[in-house]
């Protein structure tokens, strides 16, 4: 009972402290860029409720789904077939290497050119930018499968499509989990500057908009906004991680454990 | 095998390369959108000539180094301060954990009103996307340090200071340059997006003025031209830590991340 009550104290203490100290320092702020955190709270509700909520927020968070799925099903797939054949992973790498090594968001304004501004625009550019983390982990990851255990499973006569569910994708997911997550927060990135760039709508576009027209507690709550949706996103990835990948864990746990 | 290895990747590049010039040539896509290789390498050459593109390649490097260095360096010592500090690892994981996800995008407006298109704006955001990585690898490693390892050096009566500078510092190290090797990459991608997105003086400036005046091809010799940046860094960044843990290599295992 105590050792949760004091895991709980040290899980609030800093945050509680980080923010009281910022109410108190900036409470009587009359810097123009440093509003109090008062006025930035009590702007919160006013700013991301009803309309906005549907017509940014919304809109926003879909783009990047479909962008982060496109690229999601792209890399496993292309990663899968590169990483099962050597000769086809020794032509494909020093492309590949390359085509990662490009900073995603200089994709936008080349995205922009076939794709025009439009919804499209983005997906491509967030699916383009997410595509390269989750590919190389996975032909890492399918690189890595363990030869006996595919050796056994050859000898039990799994091939084809049993083969890479139960032992190919199996074994690789825990680095293709990896490559997802890094490719989460390149999403997010890429999101944002996207509707930076030529938008007409979504929370980058509107959190520019509110920094031109000098609305700065209102940017200020679609900085907290979209801090808080990084923390949410990363917090369900997290989730689902744990959940698909609750095998692979539990078993380094008990190797760790017994080693 | 190597050998034949190296063959077959140069035969991708060159078919890659090849494909970029027939595909507009052959008319299947525009070639005002996607010119074709020789003329993309043609604008590559007269970018290489101009001494303004030098300039912003400066530029870039400039905030990129900076930036990444301020990172490392405050995301080592907070790493190791927090970690051998009783309590403070624990009292920090929420906040880490809570600001960590954080896009740095984010910070783009307040960049600007702060400090317009100066190298301050670039450095803001190179410094506070970097930092994490380097900072959460430093935890990693630290956690990492044998029990024995530190118990031993503790009953030979090592102080704070040379238990950190013997035991803990060479176990963290490879995850250190882990962290490096991560934090190189994202600052380039970030001094970039600043760049391109505030208008800060460098190449992303550039590719968004060629993009803006319609120059394609220009355009996308600029982007060539960061991608190779991209790959000398994560080059760079490898050699560095190959040789920094030449005495490690063998028994480390490669943390994903």
């Amino acid at each position: 009972m105590r050792g949760v009550l004091l895991r709980g104290f040290f899980v609030v203490a800093l945050p509680v402290l980080l923010v009281a100290g910022w109410w108190v320092a900036s409470d009587d702020s009359t810097d123009v860029y440093w509003p109090p955190l008062r006025t930035i709270l009590t702007a919160f509700p006013d700013v991301w409720t009803g309309d906005r909520w549907r017509d940014d927020v919304l809109p926003s968070v879909l783009r990047l789904s479909a962008g982060y799925a496109c690229a999601a099903v792209a890399g496993v797939a292309l990663g899968t077939v590169i990483g099962s054949y050597r000769r086809v992973r020794a032509v494909c790498e020093p492309v590949l290497e390359f085509l990662r090594a490009v900073p995603p968001p200089v994709l936008v304004p080349v995205i922009m050119l076939f794709a025009g501004i439009g919804d499209t625009m983005k997906i491509a550019v967030i699916a383009s930018g997410c595509v390269w983390p989750i590919l190389l982990n996975t032909v890492e990851g399918v690189r890595a499968v363990d030869s006996v255990m595919s050796e056994t499973a050859r000898s039990y006569g799994i091939t084809g499509v049993a083969r890479l569910r139960h032992v190919v994708l199996r074994s690789a997911s825990p680095q293709i989990f990896a490559g997802l997550r890094q490719a989460l927060s390149i999403g997010i990135i890429l999101m944002v500057i996207s509707e930076m760039f030529a938008a007409s709508n979504g929370l980058g576009f509107t959190i520019v908009q509110f920094q031109r027209g000098f609305a700065i507690p209102d940017m200020w709550t679609g900085i907290l906004l979209l801090g808080l949706l990084g923390f949410v996103l990363s917090v369900v990835f997290r989730l689902v991680e744990r959940r698909v990948l609750g095998w692979y864990h539990g078993s380094r746990d008990v190797s760790r454990r017994s080693s | 095998m190597r050998g034949t290895n190296a063959l077959l990747g140069a035969a991708g590049l060159a078919a890659f390369l090849a494909l970029g010039e027939a595909v507009p040539r052959l008319g299947l896509v525009k070639d005002e959108y996607f010119p074709p290789t020789s003329r993309i390498a043609d604008a590559l050459a007269t970018e290489l000539a101009d001494e303004a593109f030098w300039t912003a390649l400066g530029d870039t490097l400039t905030g990129w180094a900076i930036g990444l260095t301020i990172a490392v360096t405050a995301g080592i010592l907070a790493g190791v301060l927090i970690s051998v500090t009783p309590y403070l690892r624990e009292a920090t994981a929420s906040t880490i954990e809570f600001l960590r996800p954080i896009p740095s995008v984010a910070l783009i407006p307040l960049a600007v009103l702060l400090f317009g298109t100066e190298l301050r704006s670039v450095l803001l955001l190179v410094v506070y996307a970097s930092f994490w990585q380097v900072l959460v690898q430093v935890m990693y490693g630290v956690r990492d340090v044998d029990p024995v390892a530190e118990e031993t050096a503790r009953s030979y009566g090592l102080g704070t200071w040379a238990r950190v500078r013997h035991v803990l510092w060479p176990t963290a190290l490879p995850y250190v340059m882990t962290g490096v090797r991560l934090a190189a990459a994202v600052a380039l991608i970030l001094a970039v997006t600043a760049e391109l997105v505030i208008g800060a003086p460098g190449l992303g400036a550039r590719i968004a003025v060629a993009q803006t005046s319609q120059a394609v091809p220009e355009m996308y010799a600029l982007v060539v031209v960061t991608g190779l940046l991209g790959l000398l860094i994560n080059v760079g960044a490898r050699t560095v830590e190959r040789r920094a843990l030449a005495w490690h290599q063998s028994v480390r295992g490669e943390v994903a991340v």
